[in-house]
């Protein structure tokens, strides 16, 4: 016959309002320790106001603090029908004793002991068993004990010797505040002013408001168009009922004539003061209701309801909100670096902007940066040559003065023949002077792309390229036939250039015989200087052979380098491809790397002893392409026909 | 006497029911003693002759409690209504926030009227202050009884209303118009919070 404490009716789903502020903070403390401070606790409001959600809230704040504690909740009907059921099985003491073994007794609608005199005895004789326990006692009622008809006056002594204490009417910001908060938990929500709207009619119950908003979430359900508030006042029941003509606060409903004249006397006595001495009161309260319905700390409103009088409340609210717009501001970019920033607590605290900008400039510099040029790649380590010098002059200029020269700095060349390295050596000179530099390739671009649109991140994605100070793009020809990707490219392109930020882009083929390359990307790329890289002639790749030589071997041999540059190469990076090859055969027959070791290597004078290591047990085409060469190198080699049936094998795979 | 100190958080409302001898004044004080809760209301004090009129006066606290954060204490007092007894009719007068005149509706009470309503202007303009400035509400006071023998608000506000000021029909011993009367003299005076006028 216990009812189990309903899991809604908590604290935290209590919205707390002038009307309920005194009775909630002595539930809660009774809560906090039951017995000691108020014993009994006798809480009386009109119905609908909240008084078993408060009763309830007290027994599931009380067992989270002490889960071993002894809760019971139960209606007064209840309390008397186990009463005459015990009487009846002749069990009276058992059943004292059983309440007498609770810790927190929770009694709801006490108002039903008008005329039980024998009740009243027996909640008498248990209210003092369990004050002299220590155990605590609470009750409910729709009236205050001297209303009670007929009560027994040491009851009514016993409950004043507690606390005794009324729910009002909830005010219109309260309303307001419920209205939100059920809305939200309903997943339902509605146009500006709707709730408003009708949390301006002077519904005093919160039940009937809840049923109003049941009514406004049908409505919207069957509706195609929003709700307007003025439907929503009709809705609502405001029809008949005159809205509080904007007024904020109001009095309690007339209670039936003569029943609580001074209450109701009182009540507009309220409204009227409240109006006219704390119309500033009223103003900031309205925006701490607000504000903390958001979610944000408002101890800077309520430090300002704690005073006497302020002098400028309106100005002390407009900087209240420009801090919080602030705040907004600053959590919807944190949000967009780092997805997780969006909830921080520190995004919500008005109180502590510094707080808030010091995590978002943390969200900015913790962000992962764009790729970075690789530092292997140097302006210093580039061979200049008659063929490169224009590219590398340009590169210079770009260095020297980003973003004014040339922008963007689009190099055009063969594969391998330097273009990455001139574009990282260009990136690592522009990184010297400060913020972060992107440099990567167009697949990778593409390829970041798409995590960030699986990840739902593209914003926080763009907004890495978007902080960079400088952007350059390797073997932009790649991107041709991509559309989402070009998209991305022409807007970062603008930004860039409309920022003067520098741009510099490679591509293996010129630009106009790029087909899936868009025009608008295309012209704009034209629009700032293309130059041409060409194949490094033999004087520049022996020079570069010569220096890997040296860097590898710790000894320069020029003989080695200049056979090396003697070979057939139409790129540096075929030319590097021969040397990794003589590295590798020197290496595996452990001879150090000369001319003569090159020539039997590339020349195919290969020792006799030489050739069966080199082939493999698998079956395969028998081109054998440099350990490092490339796929476009001269110097793939056929060292052995295959037999006819595996190369018509090979050819269908 | 100050009507709202901001420094105590105080608000303090001083309202005289005014009127003539019999008209009805401490049977309005008593209604509202009556239905005020015990921890609301002071000691209602009463000085009367054994024929039970008003020798000095009544004066009935009222603890509103906190309203906003102000300590809000109204305090209702009557002037006795016998011509004789002006000199306590014009103490009590000293700083009120609000005046109620109680006026007795019998036809033949007419002229007692007019001369305790003359008396309040004089009263008040001895004091400097002009009845025009001066929340005044009127309760027109005994409507219960038979028709012939009275006059009907319309009547009332014709013969005594002037300037149009809130008025209400009561029978103060059954309480009717009582705490509508009472209101309607609080709002004028609170509302005058707002414009800082020291309403006294």
């Amino acid at each position: 016959m216990t009812v189990t404490l309903n899991p809604l009716y908590r604290f935290d789903t209590f919205v707390v309002g002038a009307a309920n502020r005194l009775a909630v903070t002595a539930a809660k403390a009774v809560a906090e320790s039951p017995g000691t401070v108020y014993n009994p606790l006798f809480i009386y409001a009109r119905p609908g106001l909240g008084k078993t959600h408060l009763l309830m809230g007290i027994g599931h704040a009380a067992r989270t603090i002490n889960p071993r504690l002894s809760v019971e909740y139960l209606t007064l009907d209840e309390f008397i029908e186990a009463f005459h059921a015990a009487i009846a099985a002749g069990h009276g003491a058992a059943y004292r004793q059983r309440f007498l073994d609770v810790d927190l007794l929770l009694v709801d609608d006490v108002q039903f002991l008008t005329h039980r005199r024998e009740m009243q005895a027996e909640l008498l004789r248990l209210t003092d068993a369990l004050q002299a326990a220590n155990r605590q006692i609470v009750l409910t009622s729709d009236r205050s004990p001297a209303e009670i008809e007929a009560l027994d006056d040491r009851l009514i002594r016993r409950f004043a010797g507690g606390l005794v204490i009324d729910v009002s009417a909830p005010d219109y910001e309260t309303r307001v505040a419920i209205l939100r908060r059920k809305a939200e938990e309903r997943r339902a929500t509605f146009g500006e002013g709707v709730l408003d709207a009708v949390a301006a009619i002077e519904i005093d119950n919160v039940r009937e408001l809840l049923g109003a908003l049941n009514r406004l979430m049908a409505f919207q359900s069957v509706s195609d168009a929003p709700l307007t508030p003025a439907q929503a006042r009709q809705l609502a029941g405001g029809a008949d009922k005159a809205p509080s003509a904007g007024a904020p606060v109001e009095p309690g409903p007339a209670p039936p004539p003569g029943q609580d004249e001074f209450g109701d006397f009182l009540s507009e006595i309220t409204a009227t003061v409240t109006q006219q001495v704390d119309a500033w009161r009223t103003k900031v309260g309205a925006a701490l209701l607000r504000w903390e319905g958001e979610g944000f700390r408002t101890s800077r409103l309520e430090a300002l309801l704690e005073q006497e009088m302020v002098t400028d409340p309106e100005a002390a609210i407009r900087a209240f909100e420009a801090d919080v717009h602030r705040l907004i501001e600053m959590r919807a970019e944190a949000a967009e670096l780092a997805p997780e920033l969006a909830g921080s607590p520190v995004f919500k605290d008005p109180g502590d902007l510094a707080g808030a900008e010091a995590e978002l400039q943390r969200a900015r510099d913790g962000t992962n940066p764009p790729p970075a040029p690789s530092p292997l790649w140097k302006m210093e380590d580039l061979v200049e040559s008659a063929g490169n010098r224009m590219a590398l002059e340009a590169a210079r200029a770009v260095t020297a003065a980003p973003g004014t020269r040339y922008n963007p700095l689009v190099i055009i060349g063969a594969g391998g023949i330097g273009k990455t390295h001139l574009l990282h050596a260009i990136g690592n000179a522009l990184a010297g002077r400060g913020g972060p530099v992107a440099c990567l390739s167009a697949p990778e671009f593409t390829s970041e792309l798409i995590d960030a649109i699986n990840r739902d991140a593209v914003p926080a994605w763009r907004a890495r390229y978007r902080r960079s100070s400088a952007f350059l793009l390797d073997d932009v020809h790649l991107a041709a036939e991509t559309d989402r990707t070009q998209d991305e490219l022409f807007v970062l392109f603008n930004q860039f250039a409309d920022s003067g930020r520098q741009m510099v882009f490679t591509s293996a083929a010129p630009l106009a015989s790029l087909e899936g390359l868009e025009p608008r990307l295309r012209t704009r790329l034209e629009g700032g200087l293309v130059v041409e890289l060409p194949v490094p002639d033999a004087d520049v790749r022996e020079r570069v052979i010569a220096r890997d030589l040296t860097a590898r071997l710790g000894a320069p041999d020029q003989a080695l380098a200049t056979y090396l540059a003697s070979r057939p190469a139409d790129s540096m990076r075929a030319a590097q491809g021969l040397v990794q090859r003589v590295l590798a055969t020197a290496e595996e027959r452990h001879v150090p790397p000369t001319a003569t070791l090159a020539r039997e290597v590339l020349e195919g004078l290969a020792p006799a002893d030489t050739a069966p290591a080199r082939r493999t047990p698998v079956r395969s085409s028998g081109i054998v392409a440099p350990t490092a060469g490339g796929a476009r190198s001269r110097e793939k080699m056929i060292w052995e026909w295959p037999e006819v049936g595996d190369r018509i094998v090979e050819e269908w795979r | 006497m100050s009507l709202v100190n901001f420094t105590a958080r105080e608000i303090t409302c001083k309202i005289v029911y005014y009127g003539p001898g019999r008209s009805g004044k401490t049977t309005n004080l008593q209604y509202i003693y009556g239905r005020v809760p015990e921890s609301r209301r002071g000691r209602m004090v009463s000085l009367a002759t054994q024929t039970d009129r008003t020798l000095f006066f009544d004066f009935l606290p009222l603890e509103l409690g906190n309203i906003s954060g102000f300590s809000t204490k109204f305090q209702l007092y009557t002037v006795p209504g016998q011509s004789y007894y002006n000199a306590t009719r014009k103490l009590v007068l000293q700083g009120a926030d609000g005046v109620v005149f109680v006026a007795d509706s019998q036809a033949r009470r007419f002229d007692d009227n007019l001369e305790s309503l003359q008396n309040l202007q004089d009263n008040l303009l001895a004091q400097g202050v002009d009845i025009r400035q001066l929340p005044v509400v009127f309760q027109y006071n005994k409507q219960d009884l038979p028709h012939d023998l009275i006059l009907s608000q319309e009547e009332m506000d014709d013969a005594l209303n002037f300037r149009e000021v809130p008025s209400f029909a009561a029978d103060a011993l059954q309480g009717n118009g009582v705490f509508e009367t009472l209101r309607g003299v609080s709002e004028i005076v609170l509302k005058r919070l707002a414009a800082g006028s020291p309403a006294a």
